[in-house]
């Protein structure tokens, strides 16, 4: 492919998307009339219910990243280590959230799990909580097993299990001191991602009907102009924190591994 | 005695996948099951088609109608623009400092999607977005009057590229990489011009990937929710929006119409993850 | 002129020198090798005369006609990679009719041409088969009928045997040459395993830092080394530390030998010289009239079936040499004390 038209495809390219970037920034910059101010974030910064809804979310994603962790870890290694032949319909498994869409999976939930089902997780707060974040834990499963299992694959998971073993520990000690740590990497670059999946997400929290992030965005953008604007800014500037850490990560723990 | 203890090892191997079979059971798979299986259902619980055949209205056949036209001209236009992009980026000769950042940043815009997105578009050239205004008042320009309209299915898919292009580029840039050197230079030494070895060669070689490619960005923009929401507001009739609507009120007046809705979404992203899958696959047995 | 003419070839990536003016000269039908360590330039040769890089300085003409402006597919040259390069979308008809296709012959002559090349390698069967279907040595006998199908002026392989397993590779060496002579095509071969290119060449030419050191039949670059380079790379080596006694008559001496070589010796009186020796050229015992005699003491004994190799301790210097096995008599015993005889002629002086 010629140079001229390489840069006129990738120009092209970043003219799109740095317009809309460009937009909704000057746009959230707006809202005094005539002169550019940080009042839309000052608005929306002080807005209790962004307070609250954000900081659900943010409970939100650490308790999913704290569980999907809790459930992935142990599981990636359990089948490496002892039924391999089982990969890859584990894998499969894992990559079903990206094919059925997350709508029919909490249309699911609130046809199994109500009140008059055997498992009525809806019909206490804490349950449809717990439901909610079932369903984060399910988005992420794809990104956070892909992330460990090949974080797994890179370290010898059985020489490393039998040399603990031999030296008398038990399998709870062996994931928490042993697996963990080296995987840390995987797990980390896992979490931010499920982050920002989380922070962000609209579908699972509006028809369950949670005070999440997403939920409150779509409704001031409903019922307000200048404000919607500076919470995508917020929002994408936390996206780009969490691939950035991401990347951080990825190239720290690269390092960690060379040196040894 | 001996017996015994091979099938207690082999039961404990499974004991240590039950919390994952347990769960993704649970909050996955019987959910799933539970829609499909309630697509085919009475209210009264016995077993029909009608359910499926009811989804033949106007307005159901009009969503996903409009459904397919979004996410197909999405996907192709991510995919085209997508692989320009990435292939200028990796055979192009531009150096490494613009093709790193151009990879970190489609792995940022590539999960940039749901309500936020929908709000940058509306900032940008929305009915009063910064380069709506400004063409009306530096060129005299009106998009209204050129038929433009970002709250319509034509402003979907061109907001839905935002994630679309960074994920294609993210998928077939490896793929890219992946051509070898010395195919070009035998091809080269063969008496094929550029052209000819992307006919004959490149081309072929890629080409599964960058049709499995755009199923699975086809698959992507089906499912998506929140940016036609937030975009349009739930009147955009687009099959999501209507099972959300269906959903959350019974708009449709039978509620088991909405497993059937959400039945042929399975359906449909089922068939084109599929398709990328099989694709894939073959894709790799030739580059073994 | 020469067929293939290579003249004052220069290249340079940035500061650093890879070729420093290489000349060679290739007559038609000639099957040159180019043998060297990595990193002295070989495939870099290679690459400038098929096209793939652009020379620095020099010149470099085929069949009369100047290259150096032209791109690789307007040269006529054929090539095979070392990591064959096949196209896998491809069957392996399809690919050796690919260079005919793009020329636009027709369907028909295609098809007989194709049928011809496989018959060549003996792989007629293989027509409908895609490349991930076939051994590593039946991809590059496809990658050579590809090369060959256009009729190229001039072949190039490079390291083409290098990926392969050694008894594939042993019988695949017979097949190219057997090609090649049979067509009588003009050939440059890389290599860096020195038996390949010995055995399979008219001439070799042996590269080290970018520069031919040594230009000959495989005969005069094993018996007669020009560089202290060429006699240690190609075949093991016996070296030994002497300081030169006459320069005229040739007397020089090895620790406390002195041996006469009956030559003159390029060198001044208390010169230190390097005296090198083939292992095959000294013989246990008492040997030829006229043979140098040395004294020394065996140290190791390696029967390595046709072929004994003895070290032994010749006044302070280890010397190896080569002998057949025979079936009346054993090899020796370790420490034992005995003259090896050798002929002078066979020592050469390198010039330190």
């Amino acid at each position: 492919m010629s140079k001229v038209l390489a840069w006129t495809a990738i120009v092209l390219g970043c003219i799109y998307f740095i317009l809309p970037m460009i937009g909704m920034a000057e746009f959230s910059l707006s809202m005094r009339r005539g002169v550019y101010s940080l009042d839309a974030y000052r608005v929306v910064l002080a807005d209790p219910v962004f307070q609250a809804t954000f900081g659900y979310s943010v409970v939100m994603a650490l308790v999913t990243i704290a569980f999907g962790v809790l459930l992935v870890v142990p599981t990636a290694y359990w089948v490496q280590l002892k039924l391999p032949e089982m990969r890859p319909v584990v894998e499969f498994i894992t990559l079903l959230p990206l094919v059925i869409p997350a709508i029919v999976i909490v249309f699911g939930y609130i046809r199994l799990y109500n009140t008059s089902s055997w498992l009525p997780l809806t019909g206490t707060v804490m349950g449809t909580n717990l439901l909610l974040m079932f369903g984060y834990t399910m988005l992420a499963m794809p990104y956070m097993y892909r992330a460990v299992d090949t974080g797994l694959r890179s370290i010898d998971v059985a020489t490393l299990t039998e040399a603990a073993q031999s030296l008398g520990a038990g399998w709870v000690r062996i994931v928490m001191t042993i697996i963990l740590p080296n995987v840390l990497g995987a797990v980390l670059s896992g979490a931010f991602l499920t982050f920002a999946i989380v922070i962000g997400e609209f579908t699972m929290a509006a028809i369950l009907d949670r005070p999440a992030f997403g939920p409150y965005m779509q409704l001031l953008g409903a019922n307000r102009a200048y404000e919607p604007a500076a919470l995508a800014v917020i929002a994408f500037a936390i996206t780009w924190a969490c691939m950035g850490l991401i990347q951080m990560v990825s190239k720290l723990f690269k390092h960690k591994r060379a040196q040894s | 005695m001996a017996g015994f203890s091979v099938l207690q090892a082999r039961a404990a191997r499974w004991v240590g996948l039950l919390p994952f079979l347990l769960f993704t059971g649970l909050f996955l798979i019987l959910p799933t099951l539970y829609i499909v299986v309630g697509a085919f259902r009475t209210p009264t619980g016995g077993f029909t088609f009608e359910n499926i055949i009811n989804l033949n209205t106007p307005t159901i056949r009009s969503a996903y109608w409009v459904s397919l036209k979004i996410s197909f001209m999405s996907a192709l236009l991510g995919c085209i623009i997508g692989f320009a992009m990435a292939a200028a980026v990796t055979l192009g000769g531009v150096s490494r400092r613009v093709k790193n950042p151009l990879l970190t940043f489609s792995g940022v815009a590539s999960n940039f999607a749901g309500v936020p997105l929908a709000f940058a578009f509306i900032a940008t050239i929305g009915p009063a977005g910064l380069i709506t205004m400004y063409l009306r008042t530096e060129f005299g320009i009106n998009l209204r009057l050129y038929g433009w309209n970002l709250l319509s299915s034509t402003g979907l898919i061109i907001t839905y590229l935002f994630f679309q292009i960074p994920l294609m580029i993210l998928i077939i840039t490896p793929a890219l990489e992946g051509l070898k050197r010395e195919w070009r230079e035998a091809a080269d030494i063969l008496g094929a011009t550029r052209l000819q070895y992307w006919r004959m060669v490149a081309f072929p070689i890629l080409f599964p990937s960058i049709l499995g490619t755009m199923a699975l960005l086809f698959a992507n923009a089906f499912g998506a929710v929140a940016t036609a929401i937030a975009l349009t507001g739930p009147s955009l009739n687009i099959a999501p929006i209507l099972l959300y609507a269906q959903i959350r009120g019974d708009v449709l007046g039978s509620p088991n119409l909405g497993y059937a809705l959400a039945f042929g979404m399975i359906v449909i992203t089922g068939l084109a993850n599929t398709l990328y899958i099989v694709l894939r696959l073959r894709a790799e047995r030739w580059l073994k | 002129m020469a067929f293939l003419e290579i003249s004052n070839l220069e290249k340079s990536f940035g500061t650093n020198r890879v070729v420093k003016d290489f000349n060679l000269s290739i007559d038609q039908g000639e099957f040159v090798s180019l043998l060297g360590p990595s990193g002295c330039g070989k495939t870099t040769v290679l690459r400038m005369v098929g096209g793939f890089e652009t020379p620095s300085g020099g010149t470099i003409t085929i069949d009369d006609v100047d290259v150096n402006g032209l791109r690789p597919n307007q040269r006529n040259i054929g090539m095979v990679f070392q990591a064959y390069a096949l196209f896998p979308n491809l069957t392996v008809a399809q690919n050796v009719a690919f260079g005919l296709k793009v020329a636009g012959v027709d369907k028909a002559q295609t098809r007989d041409r194709v049928r011809e090349m496989l018959e060549l390698i003996g792989l007629s069967d293989l027509g409908g088969r895609y490349p991930f279907q076939l051994s590593g040595g039946q991809q590059q006998r496809v990658a050579l009928a590809r090369a060959l199908a256009v009729r190229p002026k001039v072949l190039l392989l490079d390291e083409p045997l290098s990926a392969l397993d050694a008894k594939i590779r042993a019988s695949l060496r017979r097949e190219i040459r057997e090609i090649q002579q049979r067509l009588a095509i003009t050939t440059i071969f890389v290599t860096h395993d020195q038996e390949e290119a010995l055995s399979m060449s008219d001439r070799v030419v042996v590269m080290t830092g970018g520069m031919a050191d040594q230009i000959g039949t495989p005969y005069q670059i094993y018996n007669q080394p020009t560089t202290r380079f060429v006699a240690g790379f190609v075949g093991t080596l016996n070296t030994f530390d002497a300081t030169v006694t006459d320069p005229a008559t040739g007397v020089v001496q090895i620790g406390e030998t002195s041996v006469v070589l009956n030559r003159a010796v390029p060198a001044l009186k208390g010169a230190a010289v390097t005296l090198a020796m083939r292992p095959e050229s000294a013989t246990l015992g008492a040997g030829q009239d006229g043979d140098l005699i040395l004294k020394g003491k065996i140290t190791e004994v390696q029967f390595q079936g046709a072929i004994i190799r003895i070290t032994a301790d010749v006044g302070g210097q280890q010397l190896t040499l080569d002998q057949f096995n025979r079936a009346g008599s054993p090899p020796p015993a370790i420490g034992a004390e005995t003259s090896i005889s050798l002929p002078a002629s066979s020592l050469v002086v390198l010039v330190a």
